[in-house]
């Protein structure tokens, strides 16, 4: 009945000697470098000595590998001889050893230029790290782990320090180190030189900063165009989203499905469709400009290609998310405060003014600044109907992929755009998220909300309804523009555009798919669904932490793992390029940096789903399990994980959904190999092929909402609608 | 008087179940639990008693492994546990809220611990319905957590505790989730439980009378430090502060001045009264005396032990007994006090004379 005594526990052996043994495997045995062939096809093995492990090409051409045997042998010594103290400073020098050298020799030679200076030769050359450098930086990182936990971290729990150490490890990759390549990048010449000057010269470049359009020149700086449409964005989002709130809490409609259909749209909706909608509608040759000019005599004109259509655009597609802030917002507020205002003789006006209105102040600047951080990232209406109009994210794509490819311009511009959202999202965290008096999950007490005072409810009313129509009919639009032959000119129904996107042919070998639409749309699928597993796990683990366990730097790990949220696609995707094109991580061009972008991308939505959850399962549960001897994951896999099911789905559909719908990082990172739905369509606009970009976006969206709903009668209704609007109303970091 | 108290039997003491040796628990700059020491006989029931905030919780989550301390020993069974996890302590606890995993079944829930040990299926179902069967709720291991009332559930919880047959038992305020009625049995369930199976359990409450009624001795906690460990009786007839001399029961507390020591009792003065009291080493000076509700008499007439003049200002009848509220200038004092009398009850404004039964009097530094 005794349980395990605590001289077996001191020293993990089973634990410590696989990880060593995995790390002697990734020294001695695989290919340390990237195999050209891939991993899996083995050809490796029969060119051992060219493409083999550490061990051999330390001897052969690549010394700076050799002192990574030096861990490796203290690590064994140190386990031989059954301590683990000991393991964090030899794991930890294998790993700062691989940074370094990894970063300073490159395949072009010396990682910097001050060390071809110094060195005064071109210096060697190595590729990208490869199956047994993973191997190895992983077990020893496992092995610093094993010790850590030893000397009593997180209460002495492996596997908690394991994870936490594994979490830290791939943010600090995947996403610090990108942005930090950007500022190494902004600093440079485009031939690589360290220019310190050249940065103050493009960080405050007219075209950047410039103020022309108020002294009646043509344009201003892109930084202010960018804010410009940012601010009013969020503005309306806000006023809109309240609007629509308000109607759906507090008025008789309480409309379930307003609330649902809301929370549905902004989800399965590509963001550039609204774009390309509004094109259709009020472009030169949009329905509605031809039946205005038709019968009114009303000139035709491009108004709609910059301030006017990016800001409509952006309305339309990001009310929803304030909306869905406010809702939350506003169902906390407990009626009984109404109540208590009304039965203390106040109007339900004074009542509005003077309790509802102070209550949720904090939660309109959340859904402000949500709205004004998702304006500034958005990336794909201000190409397809900005026309002259630049903004900040749509500069930095040209200039990667434009005739000009400056990547320190494009890095610079990041910078600005990057320092424009953390500090939205800093605020929105630090100042507003202390601020906020309504109770989070706390105790429902009954009461009735008050109604809406009367001319409040016909100003919610005045500025939803139009929205709401002008919603129904973009999305009109986007669903039968693709089967008509031009909507609003010529509106016989034609299936060109679905036959050329979607056919499927009988060939000689039997059925292919021979539309044009069909490789991107598989590809979407399939790097989706690879990454669907990955983002939950990373995503539920993360909160698992952050929930479940205290640890020193727990704010600053919260910090990293959520700031992703805050950092714009257009801006991942130029810190991918460049910090995935060179070694020593060595990745653009494959279907993998497509992958890891949607895991890092969306995994805040994961965190969201998985904190939700979380916290509504007692912790006295998991201590119940650890008092009956299970440790941490056993706990986890036995109690944690299936109470944790509504999150796990949650946080699939949607890292699936956000996935299917992303642009603004994977456009940086499609190849005509691993194209991708989002980009496909983007690409036909630009051309001018609205057709087939219609039908596209329509048979998206249609096949979104068939998962959504299928995926929603499998698990049952109740859990997962209950569970979504939870996690996706709660405010960043809430 | 000493009996259950660890250690102090002259016979060659076992091994206390659990010992606490200075430990202290620090969050930050918040020290939740201050040098605390005591030992805990096996196969004895103590109570860890104190208000809310005192670190009572703190202390029993240290024993069963869910903080760790920050200095200081912790010792279960001889043995120190101080660096060991949660899991690997011989420990097990009943919760507060019982914790019962809803997602698993009464069995899966009793039979959880024994899985996690790596026992066969077999064992595992023996050992489990054995104990289901000693809390009374054989026949009921298919049914889920929320289709039992809330004493199955806690009964549940107990049999999933006991079913490791740990060294120490824990119990934190098991009885604050049930009403008022189920409360006195599911105490007389615990504590008989305890008896018949000799088990050592920790047991936290703030309720001064769930603890004298269960406990074989009290560790009164008050600003994370120990104010006095004893048995019930001690600590009710003979506790050694003003606090816990509140704490455990009501107590009216009334400064006085000790004038001098006189072979065993203090001569004691506070205003028109003067007591002759065991002095319990309490040097002369300011004190004060404890007086229970229930000591106080009161009568309209001057009787002939005398007395202090006072006024009832409030009364309260209550069925078995009347409450009082009595005002005296002579020393100045609000007393309360309570009356089993409860054919003549005294109105607010009634002049009265106060006297004190005085074997139920105390005087505490």
């Amino acid at each position: 009945m005794t349980r395990p005594s605590p001289s077996e526990s001191t020293f993990p052996a089973r634990n410590v000697g696989a990880w060593l043994l995995a790390a002697w495997l990734g020294f001695l045995i695989l290919p340390w470098y990237i195999v050209e062939s891939g991993f899996l096809s083995f050809g490796w093995l029969t060119d051992f000595v060219a493409q083999g492990p550490a061990a051999l090409h330390g001897f052969a051409g690549a010394p700076w590998l050799l002192p990574l045997f030096l861990p490796l042998l203290a690590a064994t010594w140190l386990s031989v001889r059954r301590h683990t103290r000991g393991l964090a400073i030899a794991g930890g020098l294998a790993l700062a050893w691989m940074a370094v050298e990894g970063l300073a020799i490159a395949h072009f030679g010396w990682g910097f230029s001050w060390l071809a200076a110094l060195m005064g030769t071109k210096g060697p050359v190595q590729p990208g790290m490869g199956w047994g450098a993973i191997v190895y930086a992983l077990s020893m990182l496992m092995l610093v782990a094993a010790d850590l936990a030893g000397r009593g971290w997180c209460k002495g729990d492996r596997f908690v320090v394991g994870s936490l150490l594994l979490v830290i490890a791939t943010l600090v990759i995947f996403v610090a180190y990108p942005l930090v390549s950007i500022l190494s990048s902004a600093v440079r010449d485009n031939s690589g030189n360290f220019a310190p000057a050249l940065l103050r010269q493009k960080l405050f470049d007219s075209n950047i900063w410039g103020l022309g359009c108020l002294a009646g020149g043509r344009h201003c700086g892109v930084a202010w165009n960018t804010l410009f449409v940012a601010v009013l964005v969020g503005l309306f989002s806000t006023a809109l989203g309240l609007a629509l709130a308000l109607i759906a809490l507090r008025t008789r409609i309480r409309a379930k499905w307003l609330l649902r259909g809301l929370s549905i749209l902004p989800i399965i909706t590509p963001p550039f469709v609204i774009g390309l909608a509004l094109i259709l509608l009020f472009g030169r040759a949009g329905m509605v400009t031809e039946l205005l000019s038709h019968h009114f005599g009303i000139p035709r004109s491009r108004w709609i290609y910059g301030v006017a259509g990016i800001t409509m655009a952006q309305v339309l597609a990001f009310t929803p998310i304030a909306f869905l802030v406010l809702v939350g917002v506003l169902q906390g507020v407990s009626p009984s405060m109404e109540e208590a205002s009304q039965t203390l003789r106040a109007s339900r006006w004074r009542t509005f003014r003077t309790v509802t209105w102070p209550l949720i102040r904090p939660g309109l600047a959340s859904a402000f600044l949500i709205s004004f951080i998702e304006s500034m990232a958005d990336f794909a209406n201000p190409l397809v109907i900005g026309g002259n109009y630049n903004v900040l994210s749509t500069d930095i794509f040209f200039a990667v992929v434009g005739a000009a490819h400056d990547q320190g311009r494009a890095a610079v511009l990041a910078i600005v755009l990057l320092f424009f959202t953390l500090a939205a999202f800093l605020i929105q965290r630090q100042w507003i998220g202390k601020r906020s008096y309504v109770t989070v999950g706390g105790k429902g007490d009954g009461g009735v909300p008050a109604p809406l005072p009367g001319g409040l409810r016909v100003g919610a009313y005045g500025i939803a309804v139009p929205w709401l129509v002008l919603t129904v009919v973009v999305y009109a639009v986007i669903l039968i523009g693709g089967f008509v032959h031009q909507i609003g000119r010529d509106n016989t129904p034609t299936l060109h555009y679905f036959l050329t996107a979607f056919s499927v042919e009988k060939g000689v070998g039997g059925w292919f798919l021979s539309g044009s639409a069909w490789p991107s749309l598989t590809m979407t699928v399939t790097l989706a669904l690879i990454s669907m597993p990955f983002t939950a796990a990373i995503g539920l683990l993360t909160a698992y932490l952050l929930d479940r366990q205290r640890f020193a730097g727990r704010t600053a790990f919260e910090f990293l793992a959520m700031m992703s949220f805050a950092i714009p696609g257009t801006v991942v995707g130029i810190s991918y390029i460049l910090a995935f094109n060179v070694p020593p991580i060595q990745m653009t061009g494959t279907g993998l940096i497509i992958i890891i972008s949607f895991v890092f991308r969306n995994m805040p939505v994961a965190i969201r789903a998985g904190l939700a959850n979380l916290g509504q399962i007692d912790k006295s549960l998991d201590e119940a399990s650890l008092t009956l001897g299970a440790r941490s994951f056993a706990t986890l896999r036995r109690v944690i994980l299936p109470l944790m099911k509504p999150a796990i789905v949650t946080a699939m559909i949607y890292s699936f959904v956000r996935a299917m719908t992303a642009v603004s990082a994977v456009i940086f990172l499609a190849t005509g190999r691993f194209n991708l739905a989002t980009v496909y369509i983007v690409g036909r606009a630009d051309v001018g092929e609205y057709g087939v970009a219609i039908v596209y976006a329509a048979v998206m969206i249609v096949l979104m909402m068939i998962i959504l709903v299928g995926i929603q009668l499998l698990v049952g209704e109740r859990s997962l609608g209950r569970r979504r609007e939870g996690a996706e109303a709660m405010p960043i970091g809430a | 008087m000493s009996d259950g108290i660890a250690g102090t039997t002259g016979n060659a003491a076992p091994q206390p179940a659990v010992r606490f040796d200075a430990v202290v628990k620090r969050y930050g700059t918040v020290t939740a639990v201050d040098s605390v020491s005591f030992d805990i006989a096996q196969g004895t029931l103590v109570t860890l008693l104190g208000p809310s905030g005192c670190g009572k919780t703190t202390t029993l989550r240290l024993i069963a492994g869910l903080e760790q301390a920050t200095e200081g020993r912790i010792l279960i069974g001889g043995k120190d546990v101080t660096q060991l996890s949660a899991a690997e302590r011989d420990v097990s606890m009943v919760f507060q809220s019982y914790a019962l995993f809803p997602h698993m079944n009464v069995m899966e829930n009793v039979s959880y611990g024994l899985k996690a040990m790596g026992l066969k299926k077999a064992e595992v179902e023996s050992r489990a319905a054995a104990k289901l069967a000693l809390v009374g709720l054989s026949g009921y291991e298919k049914r889920q957590p929320s289709e039992l009332s809330g004493g199955q559930q806690q009964r549940v919880a107990v049999a999933r505790a006991i079913v490791l047959e740990p060294q120490v038992l824990l119990f934190d305020e098991p009885l604050s989730n049930l009403d008022a009625k189920l409360r006195r049995r599911v105490r007389d369930e615990i504590r008989g439980l305890q008896q018949e199976l000799a088990l050592t359990v920790v047991y936290v409450t703030h309720d001064q009378e769930e603890a004298l009624a269960v406990s074989d001795r009290i560790v009164v906690m008050n600003a994370a430090r120990v104010a006095q460990d004893g048995t019930p009786r001690e600590l009710y007839s003979a506790p050694n502060s003003r606090f816990v001399a509140d704490f455990m029961g009501d107590a009216n507390l009334i400064d006085v001045a000790v004038r001098r020591h006189n072979g065993p009792v203090a001569e004691v003065e506070a205003g028109s009264l003067r007591l002759s009291l065991p002095h319990r080493d309490i040097p002369v000076g300011a004190a004060a005396i404890a007086v229970r509700p229930h000591a106080i008499m009161l009568s309209t007439e001057a009787g002939a032990s005398g007395g202090i003049k006072g006024v009832v200002v409030k009364s309260a009848y209550l069925g078995d007994h009347v409450e009082y509220t009595v005002k005296t200038s002579n020393p100045q004092a609000e007393l309360f006090a309570t009356d089993a009398g409860v054919d003549t009850i005294l109105s607010a404004g009634t002049k009265v004379f106060v006297s004190f039964d005085l074997d139920k009097l105390v005087l505490v530094s």
